[in-house]
């Protein structure tokens, strides 16, 4: 069994409410920071943690913590995204919804560390019923002296609050996040300047994942030494995994990083293999923006030694034959997917997605989503296999946000692997919609 | 001027929710009104009412129409009483998203983005909604309705049916203990 960091105390019962989840230690953390640690030392501790950011992006907490421009007299934010909306991944609803608690811990520590007196968690809108669970446990932690005025008689004030979002994949792109906050649509803004510098209303402000947060109370506790020896080399600790698709265990794992993919997979402890006793085809092992593989490629480096679930090894072999840990929604695909019709779906998604501000993505992901629906139609040629891959290199790296390469890397991805399933497609398309999909 | 003002309730908790952001940004509060205001008036957001919404924030019209216009939530036209949000993308799909809409078509008589004659049931195909784990699944208000069966769909729509109550976002819900 692996070190359980996030989860350790996920089946205990009535966890979700204040008591509970105090008698197993919680709320140690703002405890340990506020009345024994400096700002600057719970930093230190995120640092020598390294810990990186669980959204997708894996970027090191503690050195985004370190760019927090400290003006004097000018508020700084603190700004959780609960924005999860990466197709395949649901861990951070599952966080919030059963330990609600944990986030609030989290964001408090982070809070005290980056000397932050407002705090806001952005919730996508689809999650509408957890904000009555994060409000309550909230309500709980004022009760309790954690939130408000003069915490535990530090003389520190903190504030947190919960804003619902409307349904919008790009707000969980940080600046698009802000400008949603702030009642605006959700365009992402032009970097530099950072929100490090200028976010929320202009002001320093620091934007952290769910399940990141989470994990500060136990680097506040335990140390950021004995968080690094958790995992494997630069990826340190535990990781939140959101396993779905032909799987026979769907659901939220967290695995400490460094196990082989092919146990995650196959062992009982986690996914418990392919559903229905089939083979394995492909997996997307980051969320839908990263680069689908086929099972060998999964399963195996280019030297044959086992990939592993931790950033480095999962990127192992570049854009090539390799992929990213991502967001950790790891979406399995069983020998009778059609991976033609899967990328439909993703670029469907894409298409929909895109705020429409930078040419590039707007009219690429609507071409991306015509061809791929024409190819499902059975009216496409091999051309417009090369028309894909056209329009997907002209998107990547030429717009304001990652969302643009995330709409380009699956299309180029499931090409470069599965070049000869597209062209058999186009010359025999099967929909296999019509199979028999649903549990009976 | 119309006559469209929130009750007193839900104006009590709109201020409560303005008074969250700093002095002079009230226009943060700016989704979360519009979620009230479409949760208290039928579903949907009519210009009277964004504009009812403008002058709570002191903002212009417009910036209430291009936010109301930019996110999937709000719904710019009348809905059924009972919006089923299907989601189609990917682990949805690969559980069988494409026979949940069918269902559903067959059962409703209408098609993916139809309403039904009575206003009762509007059927919507939607992106991910992060329950990936449990495919496929469906939104209706604010409920999840998850590891979907034909079985499961009969008995919700009959339910729905029954109860015959508008769904909301701000409904309280059952949660699954997946």
């Amino acid at each position: 069994m692996g070190r359980k960091i996030l989860l350790a105390h996920d089946h205990v019962p009535g966890i979700q409410g204040y008591e509970v989840y105090r008698q197993h230690g919680g709320y140690n953390s703002v405890e340990k920071a506020i009345k024994t640690m400096s700002p600057e030392a719970v930093v230190e501790e995120v640092k020598k943690s390294g810990l990186r950011g669980r959204g997708g992006a894996g970027f090191p907490t503690g050195m985004k913590w370190s760019f927090l421009a400290k003006p004097e007299g000018v508020p700084r934010y603190l700004v959780c995204n609960a924005d999860e909306s990466e197709p395949g991944t649901f861990k951070d609803r599952y966080l919030m919804s059963r330990i609600p608690h944990t986030l609030v811990e989290g964001m408090i520590t982070s809070s005290y560390a980056l000397g932050v007196n407002t705090a806001y968690i952005y919730i996508r809108g689809e999650y509408f019923y957890i904000v009555s669970i994060l409000e309550k446990a909230i309500a709980e932690a004022y009760a309790n002296g954690w939130l408000g005025k003069n915490i535990l008689g530090s003389g520190y004030n903190l504030d947190l609050y919960v804003q619902v979002g409307a349904g919008a994949y790009i707000c969980g792109e940080e600046t698009a996040l802000l400008e949603s906050l702030e009642g605006k649509r959700g365009n992402p803004r032009i970097k530099p300047p950072f929100p490090a510098i200028a976010g929320l209303y202009g002001c320093p402000t620091v934007v952290n994942n769910v399940e990141t947060l989470a994990a500060v109370s136990f680097i506040v506790n335990e140390g950021g030494d004995e968080y690094a020896k958790i995992g494997i080399g630069k990826s340190a600790g535990t990781k939140l995994i959101s396993a779905s698709g032909h799987i026979n265990k769907p659901g939220v794992y967290e695995i400490e990083m460094g196990i082989s993919v092919e146990d995650f997979i196959f062992s009982e402890e986690y996914c418990g293999g392919i559903s229905n006793g089939k083979k394995l085809k492909a997996v997307v092992a980051g969320g839908s923006s990263v680069p689908i593989l086929p099972a060998d490629k999964i399963l195996h480096l280019a030297n044959g030694e086992k990939r592993l679930m931790s950033y480095e090894s999962l990127a192992d072999g570049g854009f090539g034959g390799g992929t990213m840990l991502g967001s950790g929604g790891f979406i399995v695909m069983d020998e009778d997917t059609s991976i033609v019709e899967n990328l439909f779906t993703f670029a469907r998604f894409y298409h929909h997605e895109s705020c429409g501000q930078c040419s590039p993505c707007r009219e690429g992901t609507a071409w991306m989503e015509k061809i791929l629906h024409k190819m499902i139609d059975g009216h496409a040629t091999v051309a417009d296999i090369d028309l894909l891959w056209e329009i997907q290199a002209k998107i990547e790296g030429n717009t304001i946000c990652p969302l643009g390469d995330a709409a380009a890397w699956p299309v180029a991805s499931a090409i470069r692997h599965f070049r000869s399933e597209f062209e058999e497609y186009v010359k025999n398309p099967k929909v296999i919609n019509k199979v028999t999909r649903m549990a009976v | 001027m119309s006559d469209i003002k929130f009750s007193k309730e839900t104006l009590a908790l709109a201020n409560q929710i303005i008074a969250r952001y700093p002095e002079g940004k009230q226009k943060s509060a700016l989704i979360p009104l519009l979620h009230l205001a479409q949760a208290e008036f039928d579903g949907w957001l009519s210009p009277e009412v964004m504009d009812y919404v403008a002058s709570l924030l002191h903002i212009q019209n417009i910036e209430a129409y291009e936010v109301a216009s930019f996110y999937s939530m709000f719904n710019l036209k009348p809905v059924g009483k009972c919006m089923i949000e299907v989601c189609r993308t990917s682990s949805c799909w690969l559980r069988g998203a494409n026979e949940v809409i069918a269902h559903l078509e067959n059962k409703l008589g209408i098609k993916e983005g139809e309403t039904t004659a009575d206003g009762m049931f509007t059927l919507k195909a939607v992106e991910c909604l992060g329950s990936c784990g449990t495919a496929p699944m469906m939104m209706i208000g604010a409920q999840f309705h998850e590891n979907l069966t034909h079985e499961k769909l009969d008995a919700i729509i009959d339910t729905c049916k029954q109860d015959g109550k508008r769904k909301t976002y701000l409904d309280s819900v059952v949660v699954d203990n997946y």
